[in-house]
């Protein structure tokens, strides 16, 4: 590929899409770990499969990867938005966005930054500790983090916020990814944005069912 | 919405001023009475330019050719949508049924870097013709036509580039986008042609000149919000621009100079 193309608006879009997406697989991963609590037993399950997503040697170095593309996603946005907004200088006195698209597609900006200031409290709940656990060889049990985060209320709103940030996130992100990377067909594209719809519900109501079981002390 | 047939409306309009492209706009406020809910909304402005006119005041200027929603001339934001509040239609087309007596009306330029505001709502959108001069053509052998029927194109084909050729370059798609980005515009002319046997001699070379001309303009990037293709009073649909998306990736990998 000429190198002019990642320099294209294009080309910058489809860095957007491609590192989106990419962070939407891992939302797979972390979503079905994470429901291990569900086996309710004591956080045996959930504790063996966190202690192999902190150890194997190739889920760290797919960790390295999922922090660049992350990062990435966040410079690009930040890159495309002040282009944007130099496209537009004055706004318009009146604008009847509803008439003509969703608001989560034109918050996409919005709904990243709220995403991101989740993140700096997720990561400081739960990311930081395992990772000093690993560096320092200490046993780390997430499980009983988990419990200690969400046995304050202030942090289950915060995650349910953020939850919510997320599938909004995902229910304009997917679809649009998919367009952008020339993936629109009419005998597909319906089949893609229904699954980007129910994917974006079904992982959210997973996430967020989890700090309310743990709350609630359903999961023990 | 609106009245019947030979009703008049009483009217507030909120027009955005501007002496030229340097000078600072505002908006002026204007009472107009008896407006026929029959006329057309640029007929309302002729009737309110010759008020002002008779006032010894100046006229509003305002883009206008055929009147029938071909040319793509007619711009204005209109109550915070291009081409106003219906769909699938152009300014001209917009009718004063649409709305009630007693509404404030606000209508506003285009607004873009790239078209930058000429005097009141008249914008310069000559940024499209240099896109469209950058690549939107097709090699012509000279000498006599021939046979229409020499050259197959599947019906599908043939349907798809005739929707996308169906852009008149009214500039609605950038002036609806939150990002002001032309890219539904440039991705109709790039899909017309490619979609064609006409098209395929500068095919590569066409959509990338063509989409490097459209990020010099200073026009912004697609977010896929859709704004556009519900805005587009010519039903231009967004398979477009991921057909100009395909286009540019598979360009960019093979073409060579």
């Amino acid at each position: 590929m000429s190198q002019g193309f990642l320099k294209t608006s294009i080309g910058k879009k489809i860095v957007m899409g491609i590192t989106g997406l990419f962070l939407t697989t891992f939302l797979i991963i972390h979503v079905s770990i994470n429901a291990c609590i569900y086996f309710n037993d004591g956080g045996k399950t959930f504790n063996a499969a966190a202690d192999f997503m902190s150890h194997n040697p190739v889920i760290r170095i797919l960790e390295i990867g999922l922090l660049a593309g992350l990062l990435i996603h966040m410079i690009q946005a930040l890159r495309l938005t002040m282009e944007n907004k130099k496209a537009r200088p004055i706004a318009y006195a009146k604008i009847d966005g509803a008439a003509n698209s969703k608001w989560y597609s034109r918050s996409m900006g919005v709904l990243g930054s709220l995403l991101l200031i989740f993140f700096v409290v997720h990561f400081a709940n739960f990311w930081f500790p395992t990772k000093v656990a690993v560096f320092t060889n200490h046993e780390h049990n997430s499980f009983e983090s988990m419990k200690l985060v969400f046995d304050q209320w202030y942090f289950v709103a915060i995650y349910l916020v953020g939850v919510g940030a997320l599938c909004y996130h995902l229910l304009h992100g997917i679809q649009s990814a998919f367009q952008t990377l020339g993936i629109n067909h009419k005998n597909y594209t319906p089949a893609i944005k229904s699954f980007g719809v129910w994917f974006s519900i079904i992982v959210s109501l997973l996430f967020a069912s989890m700090p309310i079981a743990m709350h609630l002390h359903i999961i023990q | 919405m609106g009245s019947g047939h030979g009703k008049e409306l009483n009217l507030t309009l909120k027009v955005w001023r501007q002496k030229n492209t340097k000078a600072t706009g505002s908006f002026e406020t204007h009472q107009l009475k008896g407006i026929s809910v029959d006329m057309s909304f640029l007929e309302m402005f002729d009737v309110l330019n010759e008020k002002l006119i008779v006032e010894g005041k100046e006229a509003i200027a305002f883009d206008h050719d055929c009147r029938e929603g071909i040319c793509g001339m007619c711009s204005m934001y209109i109550n915070g949508r291009p081409h106003g509040p219906k769909d699938g239609v152009t300014t001209c087309q917009l009718h004063m049924r649409s709305f009630n007596d007693g509404d404030t009306i606000v209508v506003e330029p285009w607004r873009s870097t790239a078209f930058p505001v000429i005097k009141d709502l008249a914008v310069n959108r000559s940024a499209f013709d240099r896109i469209m001069a950058s690549g939107g053509y097709v090699s012509v052998n000279t000498g006599n036509a021939q046979d229409a029927n020499n050259i197959l194109i599947p019906k599908e084909a043939a349907d798809d580039a005739f929707g996308a050729a169906a852009c008149i370059g009214c500039g609605a798609c950038v002036a609806a986008c939150k990002n002001g980005s032309a890219m539904l515009f440039v991705s109709a002319k790039v899909s017309q042609l490619a979609l064609l046997p006409q098209g395929q001699v500068e095919r590569k070379s066409r959509v990338l000149k063509m989409v490097a001309q459209m990020d010099e303009e200073g026009f912004g990037n697609c977010t896929n919000t859709g704004a556009c293709e519900a805005e587009c009073p010519k039903g231009i649909s967004l398979e477009n621009i991921a057909r100009m998306n395909r286009e540019l990736m598979s360009a960019s990998a093979t073409y060579t100079k």
